[in-house]
């Protein structure tokens, strides 16, 4: 040790200032340890729940099971609209190393177009490399194996199955049932299945209306994901719940056979009176439902609205006609219980009404002589019920139609279904016109405002065969558990006196089976039972009096301008089963082509059913002895 | 040139003490400290990897490495080490120019050279050369030469070159970390701290200035910081996840291997730069503490080594090195917990890499000298 005395007090004198500095310097560092401590506390102990949070909305994914769409069946457990498998050939593209020439490989087992080529790379591209893009979807059995067999050439490529919606009876039951088509924003009702991919949702007729009870609850798997959203592992899985089956009322035999028969422009239906239910309702022409599965082109959807005969148009429930003389029925029963004429009660026909200046003409120019009630069903005579409607007045007549469901809402669980019009003296009103007489008399023979679907006109006939007011529905089941009113007991009493609904059938027997009646040439052959009816004609143009005194016929006009031909009819008509409707666009006249169609329409039904389809009836509801002569 | 030569005499006779007593002197439970980081260290990367394969296996021998050079390192005598450093000193500056000729571009910038099979980062090689050049320039200085303006511009010039050179990598944490460590060494040396006001004052002015000259990568880091949320799946995205992970971690934590963050991949760069949040994650608030309490032992140690030393440059070398890992560690954890701007700064002995083992090792071994070395007795200068 050999230092001078200034150095040490040099050396002193610095590692004075070296130990403050440091010893600050120090304190300092533990300080701002301490600031991370504490920064450490407020994250993980003060906010630490929040985070959780986050760390586990990171970490989980839920994903829907989506649920098999229940099956639409007809009344014999025939599937209408069901779920057929859907093989598909996906592309993992982090499977392969190559996906340009495993698409190679692939096209030379299953040819493939450019253009799909180019949409499935485009997947590819747009997507994280796991996810599996569709390379081809509908693959046939053969397709199948042959990529089986290749399997180890086309790495990453795996079969995958999923469903489409297949309806077996095509066009002939599409308006019924309706179809099913990606859901737009509007079908969003808060359900997260419609968010999945590649699901339908019901968007015409049953599968419309039942398409909660049909698309079932979706399942939810809740996976773990990382954070390019790969699935690390499966967490927990719930089970979704299938969607439930539809059992219709409608037979699709009958229906075929029925729409077999008929040309564009005419729609038939038939409902069990009893109960309502609808055992066939045809409409021509008609569509094929499947092409909504898979997305309607422009070209087709152009097709449907340019076609003038309206194939996506239900005629049936959406076809609005005039009843013409099929509503006289009404129009006597508002007489009958405004007591305002009885059966009895003759009424001379000339041929003619005149009323102030105006002429109306009975169909019959000779006239019809002296006319009572069932006389006047039985040949439709206008100036009955010309006479009728004069003393009874157009709302007495209309409140009588609404009990016959005519004009109101039927309910069906068709969505769509049109209300219809019957007018009254304030409808007119409400328009800024007034009501005269003129138009009472016309109304009285079903002719003029009336707006009526064939749908309404079997529900008329059905109420007047039982005197229930039977609601038409095309639902039978679901699931199993039958819906509301199958049994007739189920449908209150219109209310109207037994006898007088009794004088409506015993006419529209006679019209079918008497001498005279305008559909005599229609009625059913011998064994199968005996049909009740009523034949109508409406105007679809106006007949002017000059045209009249020219000898004027109606075989002469172009068809869009022809009357439509109408008919309703109930069987057997001792103990009421089936309540039909036809309607024949442009048929020129009830008896001529809507009868015959009502007859071959019950006879097809009679060869359906030989033993009654439904519930016997009860037996109040019989018409106890036969028709008087 | 005070402080390079020394009295061959003294030298010789220091040498007396033999191996033996030296390896004695060797602060055992220090090494038992770092042994135990290295082992936290291990215990993260074991999760990092989901095994020991992918990390921990490598850490642990890198560490069996670090620690056979460390103590190597605490047998050389302090004296040499000080004759030394200005070699050492222009090393450092040499990789550094090499890196911008020749080195690899990581994140746009020049950072690391390939030497064999390690991949050397220059800039953690120069703070230490760094802390070594200040500690021998200031050892034989006195109170009144540190005083005088004109001994201050050889060490800032020292301090200046490689600062420039890292910051041209670009890599600014770096650059501002061993500007720091400069600035460290410069306090404890006795530099008036008027000088200090001053330096700042104009930094404070600069910096404006400066941040337009920042590369894009570098702005986005700091307005991310200032605002994570701004840029959730950009910029700001690692630091919110690193965030989630910390919270998530709560105060026991999910257990080890347990962590979703980290093993789902939401934590980036959670072997090396996020690996104190995988811990965080998996050990709670417990775990964190107890980490950071261990490196803050072994920076007080840093501290103690300082204080216990009866020569300046021992001091020097101490603190700076002290300081070394305190702003590794400080800067790591404030920027996980989204407290500081984001940069590439590993904690030492714990996040996964060959060169930051290496250097931290060094470091340390330089530390034990001084310990082992803490009566050494530098002859008078040639005046």
């Amino acid at each position: 040790m050999s230092l001078g005395k200034g150095v040490r007090r040099e050396e002193e004198e610095r590692r004075g200032v070296f130990t403050r500095r440091a010893i600050a310097l120090g304190l300092g560092q533990l300080g701002l340890f301490g600031f991370l401590g504490t920064r450490l506390w407020r994250l993980q102990s003060e906010e630490g729940e929040r985070y959780r949070t986050l760390a586990e909305e990171n970490r989980l994914s839920a994903r829907l099971i989506p649920p098999p769409r229940g099956q639409v069946l007809d009344r014999n457990g025939r599937v209408v609209a069901g779920n057929r498998l859907n093989w598909r050939a996906l592309l993992v593209a982090e499977q392969t190393q190559d996906v340009g020439a495993t698409l190679e490989t692939f096209s030379r087992i299953v040819p493939l177009q450019d253009h799909e080529k180019a949409r499935i790379e485009r997947d590819v591209r747009r997507r994280r490399r796991f996810v599996p893009v569709a390379v081809r979807e509908f693959l046939t059995w053969e397709e199948m194996a042959r990529i089986e067999v290749n399997a180890p050439d086309l790495p990453g490529i795996l079969i995958d199955v999923g469903t489409t919606r297949l309806y077996p009876e095509g066009e002939h039951l599409a308006h019924l049932v309706g179809y099913v088509a990606p859901p737009a924003e509007r079908d969003m009702d808060g359900d997260p299945l419609l968010e999945l991919p590649g699901i339908r949702v019901g968007r015409a007729g049953v599968e419309k209306h039942h398409d909660l009870a049909l698309r079932g609850r979706a399942g939810a798997v809740q996976l773990e994901v990382n954070a390019v959203g790969r699935v690390i592992r499966e967490l927990d899985r719930r089970e979704g719940v299938p969607g439930q089956d539809v059992q219709l009322s409608v037979d699709a035999e009958l229906q075929k056979a029925l729409r077999g028969k008929i040309e564009e422009g005419t729609s038939i239906v038939v409902m069990d009176a009893r109960n309502g239910e609808v055992l066939a309702m045809a409409s021509q022409p008609s569509f094929d439902p499947s092409i909504f599965n898979a997305g309607v082109s422009a070209a087709q959807w152009r097709d449907w609205t340019r076609n003038r005969a309206t194939p996506l148009i239900n005629k049936a429930t959406n076809g609005l006609y005039a009843p013409g003389s099929t509503f006289k029925m009404v129009v006597a029963l508002a007489g009958l219980e405004a007591r305002v004429v009885t059966p009895g009660d003759r009424i001379f026909c000339p041929g003619h009404l005149d009323l102030g200046d105006t002429r109306f003409h009975c169909w019959q120019r000779r006239g019809h002589g002296s006319v009572d009630m069932r006389t006047g069903i039985k040949l439709s005579c206008d100036v009955y019920f010309y006479e009728v409607a004069k003393r009874v007045g157009i709302d007495r007549i209309a409140a009588m139609a609404n009990r016959f469901g005519l004009g109101v809402d039927l309910e069906i669980e068709l969505p769509g279904t049109k209300r219809g019009l019957v007018p009254t003296r304030a409808w007119r009103q409400a328009q800024g016109k007034a009501w005269n007489l003129g138009d009472t008399i016309v109304h009285g023979i079903g002719q003029g405002f009336y707006q009526l679907t064939p749908l309404q006109l079997a529900t008329m006939t059905a109420r007047l065969a039982t005197g229930r007011a039977v609601q038409p529905h095309v639902t039978r089941a679901i699931n199993g558990r039958p819906v509301r009113g199958t049994r007739s007991e189920d449908w209150p009493s219109l209310g109207i006196p037994e006898r007088d609904l009794r004088l409506m059938r015993e006419g529209m027997w006679a019209v079918v089976n008497e001498p005279g009646g305008t559909a005599l040439a229609s009625r059913l052959p011998g064994p199968l039972g005996v049909m009740a009816g009523k034949t109508g004609s409406v105007q679809v143009r106006r007949i002017s009096r000059e045209q009249r005194e020219r000898g004027f016929k109606t075989e002469s006009l172009p068809r869009e301008w022809r009357p439509h031909a109408l008919f309703v009819a109930f069987a057997p008509y001792e103990n009421p089963i089936y309540a039909v409707s036809v309607v024949v666009e442009h048929g020129m006249s009830g008896s001529g082509a809507a009868a015959p169609l009502a007859r071959d329409t019950l006879v097809e039904v009679f060869n359906r059913f030989r033993a009654p389809p439904a519930p016997p009836p009860t037996p109040g509801q019989r018409v106890a002895e036969g028709p008087r002569t | 040139m005070s402080g390079t030569v020394f009295e061959r005499r003294l030298l010789t006779r220091d040498r007396g003490d033999g191996l033996l007593q030296k390896f004695w002197r060797i602060p055992w439970l220090f090494v038992l400290l770092l042994c135990a980081v290295a082992a936290v260290g291990y215990v993260a990367l074991y999760s990092a990897g989901g095994g020991p394969d992918a990390y921990a296996a490598k850490h642990a021998l890198r560490f069996g490495f670090g620690l056979v050079l460390m103590l190597s390192i605490a047998m050389v005598d302090i004296r040499l080490i000080a004759r030394f450093a200005w070699l050492g000193y222009a090393v450092g500056v040499g990789l550094l120019v090499l890196v911008l000729l020749h080195g690899n571009v990581g994140k746009g910038a020049q950072r690391w050279i390939d030497i064999g099979p390690l991949q050397l980062q220059p800039s953690e090689l120069m703070k230490i050369m760094l802390v070594l050049a200040l500690a021998a320039w200031f050892h034989r200085a006195s109170w009144e030469r540190v005083g005088n303006l004109l001994f201050l511009i050889p060490p800032a010039i020292m301090v200046l070159v490689p600062v420039a050179l890292i910051l041209k990598q670009p890599n600014l944490g770096t650059g501002l970390i061993t500007a720091m460590i400069g600035g460290a060494v410069f306090l404890v040396a006795g530099v008036r701290l008027w000088k200090f006001a001053i330096i700042l004052g104009a930094v404070g002015i600069a910096a404006p200035i400066a941040y337009d000259h920042l590369r894009d990568y570098q702005k986005a880091r700091i307005t991310t910081f200032l605002d994570p949320e701004s840029d959730p799946l950009g910029a700001g995205y690692n630091i919110i996840q690193s965030k989630i992970a910390l919270g998530s971690g709560g105060l026991w934590g999910k257990g080890f291997l347990q962590g979703t963050q980290g093993h789902l991949n939401f934590l980036p760069e959670k072997q090396t730069d996020f690996i104190f949040t995988m811990i965080a994650e998996e050990f709670g608030l417990v775990g964190a503490l107890s980490v950071l309490g261990l490196l803050t032992l072994v920076v007080l140690f840093c501290f103690l080594v300082a204080f216990r030393c009866r020569h300046q440059f021992g001091r020097l070398l101490a603190v700076g090195l002290g300081t070394n890992i305190f702003l590794y560690v400080f800067v790591n954890i404030a920027m996980v917990t989204g407290s500081i701007p984001v940069g590439g700064v590993p904690l030492p002995l714990i996040s996964h890499g060959g060169s930051a083992m290496l250097t931290t090792m060094l470091g340390f071994g330089l530390l034990m000298s001084v310990q082992v070395h803490r009566d050494a007795e530098f002859g008078p200068a040639r005046e």
